[in-house]
C-alpha cells in the first residue's frame, strides 16, 4: 500500500490539458471534423442558394417523372413511358452485366496469359509477352474506338448477315443468337443449381474433416462436380425437359427474337477484358514468381502430382501476392466501364448524362453516379478482401 | 474521362459552390461582358452552316453571326467575340455556370428549358423541325416504314425526346444509338450501324453536304416530325442583358424588311424614314434605353448584314447548304421572321 502510494507522488504530474498531448490529439481532431463538416455544410447551403438564385431546379423529384427517351439495350422490360428511376436502373444493371461479364473473363484469359508468360515453350511466352505489352501501353478509349470500328466496319449489314451457326446470325447490329424460351420448370433448375453447390460445399467440408482423421482421400471434387451439374439435369428431366427456343429472324431492318450482343457491347466488353487482362497477366506472373523455387522442389520431392503441386503448394502461396493488385483491378476496370459513353452503349453514365441533360439536373445526376460506382466498388472491395482474408498466411 | 460533360459539371460546382455572386441583379452580365471587352460566345463546335470553324481556324455559320452582332453592338467590331465550342451536353452548364456570356448553339426553345435550367430564349433566329435522313438503298420512302429501324441520335437534345415520342404515337418500335459526339454519331450512321440518323432537318442537310462521301446516296425523309425554334440563351434574371440580344436580333430582321443591307446601310442613313433613323441611330434615343451607343442597329447590321443576308450566305442560296427560306422567311413574304417595332 505505502509502495502504491509512493509510486503514485514519484509519477509527473498530469500537465494541465493544453500541454497533454493525448488531449490535444483529440481536440485536434474533432477541430479537423468539425471544419470539414463545417465545409460541406457551407458547400451544400450555397449550392443550393445559388441554384434558387439562378431559378434552376433542385432536388429528386425529377426521378419520378416521365423519362421519354428510348434505350437501345436492357436487360430489365423499359418503355419511354417508364421514369428517370427506371431509366437509370437500366443504366445500373447495363454496368453490372459488362463489369461482371468483364471480371470473369478478364480474370481467365489474364491467368492463361500469366501463366503462358511462364512457359518454358518460346512461341508462347513471346506472344504472352506481346500481348502483355502492347494492350497495356495503349490507352483504353483508343482500343474501344478500334474494336468498335472492327465490329462495325468489317461486319455486314442485317440483310446479308454471316451465319456462322445455324440460326446464329452476325451483322453490324450485332450476334444474334437463340434464346431459350422461358418456362416454369426454368426457376426450378435454378434452385436445383443453389442445391447442388451447396451439397458439393458440404461434401468437400466432410471429405476434408475425413482426410484429417483417417488420413483416407476421397474425390471430392469429380462428386462435387456430379452434384452441380447432375442435379439441374434431374430436376430438368423430372419437368419433361422443355426447351424451345426463341429463333431470331430477320424482319424489316433488323432481326427480330432471341438474344444479342451489340456492336457496342461487344467492342466494351472485348476492350475491357484485353486491356485489363494484360494487367492481370503480369499480377498473376509476379504472384507466381513470388513464390520461391524450394516450395515446388519440396512438393516434388514429397511426391505430390503436377496438379496438387500447383494447387496445395503454389497457388495457396501465390494468392496472397496475387489478390490485393487483382482488387484493384476489378474496381478498375468496373469503373473504365463508363467509357461506354463514347460508343453508344447505354451504361450508368450515359443514361445520367442524357437524364441530367434532359432535366437540368446535373448536380443530382453526378452525384448518383458517384455513389452508384462508390457503393459498386466498395462491395468489390470488401468481398475482395473477405477472400483475402481466407487466403491470407494464417500467423500462429 | 466520364463523358465530357463532367468539365462543365465541375465548372458550375465550381461557381455555384463557390460562387458568391448570383447573376440575380439585373445587368450582372452587361457589365461584365462591357468591362471584358468581350463576348463569350457558346457555339456548336462543328455543324456547317450554323457554327464550324473554316479551314483557318474561324468560326462562320448563322449562329456565329448571331454573337458577331452582338459585339458589334456593344463594341462597335464583330471581331470581339472569343468562342467556346460546346457539344449538346455541355452547353446548358457552361451557361450556367458563367462561362459563357450567351448560347448561341441551335438550341431549341422548350418550356422545361426556359423554366427549369433558369434560362431566358432570345428571338428564334431560325425555325427548324426534326426529320430523318437515310441511305438511297435501303428504299425507304417515309418515316412511318421506320418500324424497327436502329436510329442514331445526340444525346442530351430534344431530338431524342420527339424521336421516342413519334415512334410511340404510331406504335412503332425503334432502337436508338446515342452518342454525343456528332463526329462520331453521324460515322456510325455512314458505317452503316445505323438504318437512319435523325436530328433538326438543316442539321440533316448540312450532315448530308458536308459529311457524305456522295450526298446524292442519302435522301432527307419528308415528315417534319417536330417543331425545333432555335434561339439564342442567356441566365435567367439577367433582364438588360436579356433585352440587348432580344434587340439586336430584332434589329437584324427588320433591316431585312426595310431593306438595309450591309452594303447600302451608309446611304440609308441619309434616308428621310423617321423609323429607319430612329434603328440606326440618326435621330437618337433607342441606344439610350438599351446601355449602348446610338450605333448599336447600325453596327451590328454593317457587320453581318440583314437577316436575309446572314440566311442566305450561310445555309441558304450562296450556301452549300442551299436550304430554303421556307418559313424563315419574313412574315411580309409568308413566313414566320417578323420583328416587334424597334421605337
Amino acid at each position: 500500500m505505502a509502495r502504491d502510494t509512493a509510486a503514485a507522488e514519484s509519477r509527473p504530474k498530469r500537465p494541465p490539458p493544453w500541454h497533454d498531448p493525448a488531449v490535444r490529439a483529440v481536440v485536434f481532431q474533432i477541430l479537423f471534423v468539425a471544419a470539414i463538416v463545417a465545409l460541406g455544410a457551407f458547400l451544400v447551403h450555397n449550392t443550393l442558394l445559388n441554384l434558387r438564385r439562378q431559378n434552376i431546379a433542385t432536388g429528386f423529384g425529377f426521378l419520378e417523372r416521365e423519362a421519354a427517351f428510348e434505350i437501345g439495350e436492357s436487360l430489365i422490360p423499359y418503355s419511354p413511358a417508364d421514369s428517370y428511376a427506371a431509366a437509370f436502373l437500366v443504366g445500373l444493371t447495363n454496368t453490372l452485366y459488362v463489369a461482371a461479364l468483364g471480371i470473369v473473363l478478364a480474370t481467365i484469359l489474364g491467368a492463361l496469359m500469366g501463366l503462358a508468360r511462364l512457359s518454358g515453350n518460346w512461341l508462347i511466352r513471346k506472344l504472352a509477352q506481346i500481348y502483355v505489352e502492347i494492350f497495356r501501353n495503349i490507352p483504353l478509349a483508343l482500343q474501344l474506338f478500334f474494336w468498335w470500328g472492327v465490329l462495325r466496319w468489317s461486319a455486314p449489314a442485317p440483310g446479308r448477315a454471316w451465319q456462322p451457326l445455324p440460326d446464329v446470325f452476325v451483322s453490324n447490329r450485332g450476334i444474334v443468337f437463340p434464346m431459350p424460351e422461358a418456362h416454369a420448370v426454368h426457376s426450378w433448375l435454378l434452385l436445383a443449381l443453389l442445391a447442388g453447390i451447396a451439397a458439393a460445399c458440404g461434401l468437400a467440408r466432410w471429405a476434408r474433416q475425413r482426410q484429417a482423421r483417417t488420413g483416407q482421400i476421397f474425390p471430392s471434387g469429380w462428386f462435387g462436380l456430379a452434384l452441380i451439374v447432375g442435379l439441374p439435369l434431374a430436376a430438368f428431366v423430372a419437368g419433361g425437359a422443355p426447351l424451345r427456343f426463341e429463333v431470331p429472324a430477320l424482319r424489316g431492318f433488323n432481326f427480330v427474337g432471341g438474344g444479342v450482343f451489340s456492336p457496342e457491347f461487344a467492342a466494351l466488353l472485348v476492350g475491357l477484358v484485353i486491356y485489363t487482362g494484360a494487367f492481370i497477366a503480369e499480377i498473376v506472373r509476379a504472384g507466381i514468381l513470388a513464390v520461391s523455387a524450394g516450395q515446388s522442389e519440396a512438393a516434388m520431392a514429397l511426391g505430390l502430382t503436377p496438379w496438387q503441386r500447383m494447387r496445395l503448394i503454389l497457388l495457396p502461396q501465390a494468392l496472397r501476392v496475387i489478390i490485393p493488385p487483382m482488387t484493384s483491378q476489378y474496381l478498375n476496370l468496373t469503373k473504365n466501364s463508363s467509357l461506354a459513353v463514347i460508343i453508344g452503349f447505354p451504361d450508368l453514365v450515359s443514361i445520367a448524362n442524357t437524364t441530367i441533360n434532359q432535366t437540368g439536373q446535373a448536380i443530382e445526376g453526378i452525384a448518383m453516379i458517384m455513389a452508384v460506382y462508390l457503393a459498386i466498388s466498395l462491395s468489390i472491395s470488401l468481398s475482395m478482401n473477405l477472400y483475402n482474408r481466407a487466403v491470407a498466411l494464417v500467423e500462429r | 474521362m466520364i463523358g465530357t460533360g463532367l468539365r462543365a459539371f465541375f465548372a458550375l460546382a465550381i461557381a455555384i459552390g463557390f460562387g458568391f455572386v448570383g447573376p440575380a441583379q439585373a445587368g450582372a452580365t452587361f457589365d461584365k461582358v462591357k468591362q471584358a471587352g468581350t463576348l463569350v460566345c457558346g457555339v456548336n463546335p462543328g455543324l456547317a452552316g450554323f457554327g464550324q470553324p473554316d479551314n483557318q481556324g474561324n468560326y462562320k455559320g448563322l449562329d456565329i453571326d448571331v454573337c458577331k452582332a452582338i459585339a458589334a453592338a456593344l463594341f462597335g467590331d464583330p471581331g470581339k467575340v472569343k468562342y467556346v465550342p460546346l457539344t449538346a451536353q455541355q452547353r446548358f452548364t457552361a451557361l450556367q455556370s458563367g462561362e459563357i456570356d450567351i448560347l448561341s448553339r441551335n438550341t431549341t426553345w422548350t418550356l422545361q428549358r426556359d423554366t427549369e435550367l433558369g434560362l431566358n430564349f432570345g428571338p428564334v433566329v431560325y425555325y427548324d423541325g426534326q426529320g430523318f435522313i437515310a441511305p438511297k438503298k435501303l428504299n425507304v420512302k417515309s418515316a412511318k416504314e421506320l418500324n424497327g429501324a436502329t436510329i442514331c441520335v445526340q444525346p442530351g437534345t430534344t431530338t431524342e425526346l420527339n424521336l421516342a415520342d413519334y415512334f410511340r404515337a404510331n406504335k412503332m418500335t425503334f432502337k436508338p444509338l446515342v452518342i454525343e459526339k456528332l463526329d462520331e454519331v453521324v460515322a456510325a450512321y455512314f458505317s452503316g450501324r445505323c438504318d437512319v440518323y435523325t436530328t433538326d432537318r438543316s442539321g440533316l442537310a448540312s450532315t448530308r453536304i458536308a459529311r457524305a462521301q456522295n450526298p446524292d446516296d442519302h435522301v432527307i425523309l419528308p415528315e417534319v416530325i417536330s417543331k425545333e425554334p432555335l434561339a439564342p440563351v442567356v441566365r435567367q434574371g439577367d433582364d438588360q442583358w436579356n433585352d440587348v440580344v432580344r434587340w439586336v436580333v430584332y434589329a437584324l430582321i427588320e433591316a431585312e424588311e426595310v431593306g438595309i443591307t450591309a452594303k447600302n446601310i451608309d446611304e440609308k442613313l441619309k434616308s428621310e424614314d423617321p423609323g429607319i433613323k430612329r434603328m440606326l441611330g440618326v435621330t437618337p434615343g433607342t441606344g439610350k434605353s438599351l446601355g449602348l451607343d446610338d450605333k448599336w442597329a447600325y453596327n451590328a447590321i454593317k457587320a453581318v448584314g440583314n437577316y436575309g443576308e446572314i440566311f442566305e450566305r450561310h445555309v441558304g442560296k450562296d450556301s452549300p447548304l442551299k436550304l430554303d427560306r421556307g418559313i424563315n422567311a419574313l412574315w411580309t413574304q409568308g413566313g414566320l421572321m417578323y420583328a416587334v417595332p424597334i421605337r
